[in-house]
């Protein structure tokens, strides 16, 4: 009866138990798929069962989500070593994963794994990979990771983390949690609106903009030590922080000199400099992967349009010349193209622009949709979303074909933001 | 196809939930610890002047400050704007000018300035925007004889919605300066 809208799209629909409060998203919906699927089984690992947390069964939910992978049920079948696959047991599968759990003693194991192409009937991976017994997710993670840049070419990004606001009533939270949105950490409460959260290039920091003292005020947090640092309070409001892809630098927007202006400043506040001088709003600037530009926010030819600039200031390059506004720009991770959104008759869609061809892709259909940003892959985009009358966080593929949405456990999600790889 | 897809991802997800469920001590055990208190940066006493100074009584000779007369324009305490517009509507402007004529004469009083918009831009946009709308009042209320240090300028931006909802009536209630002596 459903079988048009499944012939149009694939409608996938999980729920992810999380029954602990330490848990922000209650559940996560899929939807689309890519072009072409790759037919994967992940055997449930030897020994697996012993442990707290399944971890095949979190690899499976990560390829699930990308949405560039079938997952194929094992069925009962148990093989664990390559000398137990019968080749033939597995029709319709390219790529089987299978691997046992190693007890190290004194809280650690090992997870060994292995790859195997089932077509080609060869090993295309065989990895041991051990952690403390309270990081098996992170484990999953990594093994996701292996496993879809051995299968698609291109970088994982299920280990990396996200940052987000999730406001309850009068409660705001600045939140830092896995890309599936589980391990969430609280790093700032306060009553009152916390914005623009910003990664540092190595994940160590975040800046963000808080209105403890009554007016916008960007900080600069460590996530290791929760110590933090006024980056910029001057009368008015201090916002947008950005940071340079070496760390060294941020830009943000001071009114302090009259309207929203975009200045360069090093994140321990020191050495601020002025790089627009419109008049205009100039606003939610960002640094392309090389350094050397700043996209930005401007309304300096009348209405909210995405601009260019070098760092070191000079005339600005418009970007976007549609209908209707464009907002919050970010580069790709390669610099070739970059994401939006894009207000038109009243809608917000996540929108996509390469520089060569100076072309808008719209992504998303449409709805209270903001704040993009990539992840390191450059393969998903993270945004601001709404639906059951609340703010959720949701993603959709840099190819506009596989979205999902994540809806948290209370409150609403706001302005997030994803984080960079981190070292191993 | 699709369906055999479907129920292998179900079956998949079922076991996640299985196996899911006992495993809260993982994310607690993380080493990064969760401070929600503010830091010693926040402790710290404020730098700026924007925190709130007590409202003196008011000094002057008569009996009633005009201000807290329900019948007076004062008792009008904010001004709204259309969509992406910062500057002051024609009908609000007696408005503005009568806050301007009650600081004039009430040179210890004090009045901050907070800027809102409708939620049709980037939250850092309308930041923009809103500072502006605060900065436009604020400028009419000098030419109309306040003292810069009477005032003070913030913007909320999106970020205080006085009405919720995607509409235009929420929308218009949003767009706007308040005035607010009650710092």
């Amino acid at each position: 009866m459903k079988r048009l809208s499944m012939l149009r799209y694939l409608w996938l629909l999980f729920l992810v138990c999380m029954s602990s409060p330490a848990h922000a998203i209650l559940n996560i919906e899929i939807v689309g798929a890519g072009e072409y699927q790759i037919p994967v089984s992940i055997v449930p690992l030897a020994g697996e069962e012993k442990l707290a947390q399944g971890i095949s069964s979190v690899v499976a939910a990560d390829l699930a989500r990308s949405g560039l992978f079938k997952l194929v049920d094992p069925a009962g079948r148990t093989p664990h070593e390559p000398k137990d696959v019968v080749y033939a047991n597995w029709p319709g599968v390219d790529a089987l994963v299978i691997g046992s759990v190693v007890d190290q003693g004194s809280g650690r194991i090992s997870v060994r794994f292995r790859l195997l192409n089932t077509v080609k009937q060869t090993e295309l991976l065989g990895q041991a990979v051990s952690a403390k017994t309270d990081q098996l997710r992170a484990i999953a993670h990594r093994i996701s990771d292996m496993i879809y840049e051995k299968l698609t070419g291109h970088a994982g990004v299920f280990s990396t983390r996200i940052a987000y606001v999730n406001r309850q009533g009068s409660k705001n939270r600045l939140v830092v949690a896995d890309s599936d949105g589980y391990g969430e950490q609280t790093v700032l409460s306060t009553s009152e609106p916390i914005m623009s959260p910003a990664w540092s290039p190595d994940g160590s920091h975040l800046a963000y903009v808080s209105f403890e003292q009554g007016h916008a005020v960007v900080y600069v947090q460590s996530l290791l030590t929760n110590q933090r640092v006024v980056v910029a309070n001057f009368r008015g409001s201090n916002s947008a922080p950005a940071w340079s892809p070496d760390g060294r630098q941020l830009a943000v927007v001071l009114t302090r000199d009259g309207s929203s202006q975009i200045y360069l400043v090093r994140p321990d506040g020191r050495e601020l400099r002025r790089i627009t001088f419109s008049g205009a709003i100039d606003t939610e600037p960002h640094f392309s992967p090389d350094g050397q530009s700043l996209l930005f926010t401007s309304d300096r030819g009348g209405k909210p349009q995405i601009y260019r600039m070098s760092v070191d200031g000079g005339p600005a390059e418009r970007m976007t010349f549609d209908e209707g506004n464009n907002f919050s720009p970010r580069y790709s991770p390669d610099g070739k193209s970059f994401t939006f959104a894009h207000l038109s008759k009243g809608r917000f869609y996540i929108a996509t622009q390469d520089f060569e061809t100076q072309q808008m892709q719209l992504l998303t259909d449409g709805g209270w949709e903001k704040k993009p940003s990539f992840a390191p892959n450059g393969k998903l985009i993270l945004f601001a979303s709404e639906a059951q009358g609340r703010g959720i966080l949701a993603t959709v593929s840099s190819d506009g074909r596989v979205k999902q949405r994540m809806f948290p456990q209370a409150g609403d999600i706001r302005e997030p933001t994803w984080g960079p790889f981190l070292k191993q | 196809m699709k369906k055999v897809f479907l129920s292998a991802l179900l079956v998949n997800l079922l076991a996640a939930c299985a196996t899911q469920q006992p495993k809260v001590a993982v994310e607690e055990a993380k080493p990064a610890a969760v401070v929600e208190a503010p830091t010693a940066e926040a402790a710290k006493p404020a730098p700026v002047s924007e925190s709130a100074a007590p409202a003196p009584a008011p000094v002057a000779p008569v009996a009633v400050d005009p201000l807290n007369d329900p019948n007076s324009t004062l008792a009008k305490r904010s001004v709204y704007y259309p969509f992406d517009v910062y500057v002051v509507q024609d009908s609000d402007k007696p408005t503005v000018q009568a806050h301007a004529g009650y600081l004039s004469t009430h040179a210890n009083r004090k009045v901050r300035l907070e800027g809102n918009c409708d939620e049709r831009g980037s939250n850092e946009y309308n930041l923009g925007l809103g500072q502006r709308r605060a900065d436009g009042v604020k400028k009419m209320l000098l030419v109309g004889g306040a003292k810069e240090s009477q005032i003070v300028t913030v913007s909320y931006g999106e970020e205080k919605p006085k009405a919720t909802g995607h509409n235009e009536a929420a929308w218009a209630q949003n767009r706007r300066t308040d005035l607010n002596y009650n710092n």
